[in-house]
């Protein structure tokens, strides 16, 4: 009788590199959590836009020049994707994190996401009025 | 006329035998009131008696028979074995991410020390005497914590969240989920004692939101809802300690860290 017999050998499967293929979800995760390289290269395009603004109106039209070339407003249509993907993903999974109590009763999941919405739609306004009157 | 039959395609692995798991088919009746648990116990009865695989009260209440059915993580005896109908074999493997010890069974300790270290029990800073009655608690104190204290430790939230099959160390959904059945418990006083080992990185902060945990979970308890509602508390947590250090909360908090 061999000692291998008797000795614990557990098997371990090795979770394979491609292991986010196997289901629709999985996929749906990694696309999610990709996207979030768009929301940051958006905010750091801000803080750039920003700083060439301080540079002066010169440096500021080179680089909206620089932004309105073909491959650029191609690029950025693709983060625009990347960033819609990424927000309405995180907002309809807000209502999970948060609880809300009101008299007593919890806020059901749909007014908490009709509320961010909401919120976003105000925002967006917010900022089409300061474009619109500068 | 032969009794209709359904192929169950089961996973082996013999440690004496096979140095990885192979599959075997077996052919089982089809018969309509039959769950994927009594095919297997069919299997052990009648077919091989070496067959291995755990399950206790066919009722899905002990948490024992979860496994891998058609690629999902299922619990045996609640998973119809003719449900589909479509004369494919019904596939059965170990849950994944766990180690295999033999056929279907998986070795679970890891997951018995991280549920210990969340302290899922109810922690009190006073020693009330029995005679003092009973802790009350209303309708909507109970509501707070109910869902989650349906779990059965089933592991197939495990199954499905891939952070654990690629981070060990992580906590994992239902360790998390029962230590905010406690947190969310009026009578509990541990919040801050369990905090310390639920918000390091294998903590809540391992968690991505895959959200998969929560739809495989066949109690209807939302672990991956439980681990954010947690990760915003401990965000808050750590504004308050930082913005207002004097505050009771803040104060209790590293007494406790303290101690």
């Amino acid at each position: 009788m061999s000692r291998r017999r008797f000795h614990p050998r557990w098997f371990r499967r090795r979770t394979p590199i491609f292991w986010w293929l196997e289901k629709g979800v999985y996929v749906h995760f990694i696309v999610r959590e990709l996207t979030s390289l768009a929301v940051a290269y958006a905010a750091a395009l801000l803080v750039v836009q920003v700083a060439v603004l301080g540079a002066g109106a010169e440096a500021h039209a080179r680089f909206a020049a620089l932004l309105a070339s073909p491959w650029a407003v191609g690029w950025h249509a693709l983060v625009l994707v990347g960033l819609l993907y990424h927000t309405l993903t995180w907002l309809h999974l807000a209502p999970k994190a948060l609880v809300v109590k009101l008299g007593g009763h919890r806020v059901p999941d749909a007014a908490i996401l009709a509320g961010h919405y909401l919120g976003w739609l105000a925002a967006t306004a917010l900022v089409a009025l300061v474009l619109v009157r500068s | 006329m032969a009794d209709a039959t359904v192929t169950l395609e089961v996973q082996r692995y013999r440690p004496e035998r096979e140095d990885e798991p192979v599959w075997e088919r077996f052919e089982v009746p089809a018969r309509r009131e039959w769950m994927v648990l009594d095919a297997l116990n069919h299997v052990k009865d009648r077919l091989d008696g070496s067959l291995t695989f755990r399950w206790s009260c066919r009722m899905g209440v002990c948490g024992s028979c979860g496994m891998t059915v058609d690629g999902e993580p299922k619990l045996t005896c609640a998973t119809p074995l003719a449900a589909r109908g479509d004369g494919r074999p019904v596939r059965v493997e170990p849950l994944r991410g766990f180690p295999v010890i033999r056929d279907l069974v998986v070795e679970i300790r890891s997951f018995l020390g991280k549920l210990k270290r969340t302290r899922p029990w109810l922690i009190r800073d006073d020693d009330v005497p029995l005679a003092a009655g009973e802790h009350l608690q209303t309708p909507a104190e109970l509501a707070d914590y109910k869902q989650y204290s349906m779990c059965i430790n089933c592991l197939l939230c495990y199954s499905a969240c891939p952070i654990h099959h690629l981070e060990p160390d992580f906590a994992g959904p239902a360790a998390l989920a029962l230590a905010q059945r406690y947190n969310l418990d009026s009578r509990d006083r541990g919040a801050a004692e369990r905090m310390e080992e639920l918000s390091r990185h294998s903590g809540i902060w391992g968690c991505t939101f895959v959200g998969e945990c929560s739809e495989v979970c066949p109690k209807g308890v939302d672990p991956a809802g439980a681990i954010q509602r947690y990760k915003l508390a401990a965000a808050a947590d750590w504004f308050q300690s930082i913005l207002l250090p004097w505050s009771g909360q803040a104060r209790a908090k590293r007494r406790e860290v303290a101690r």
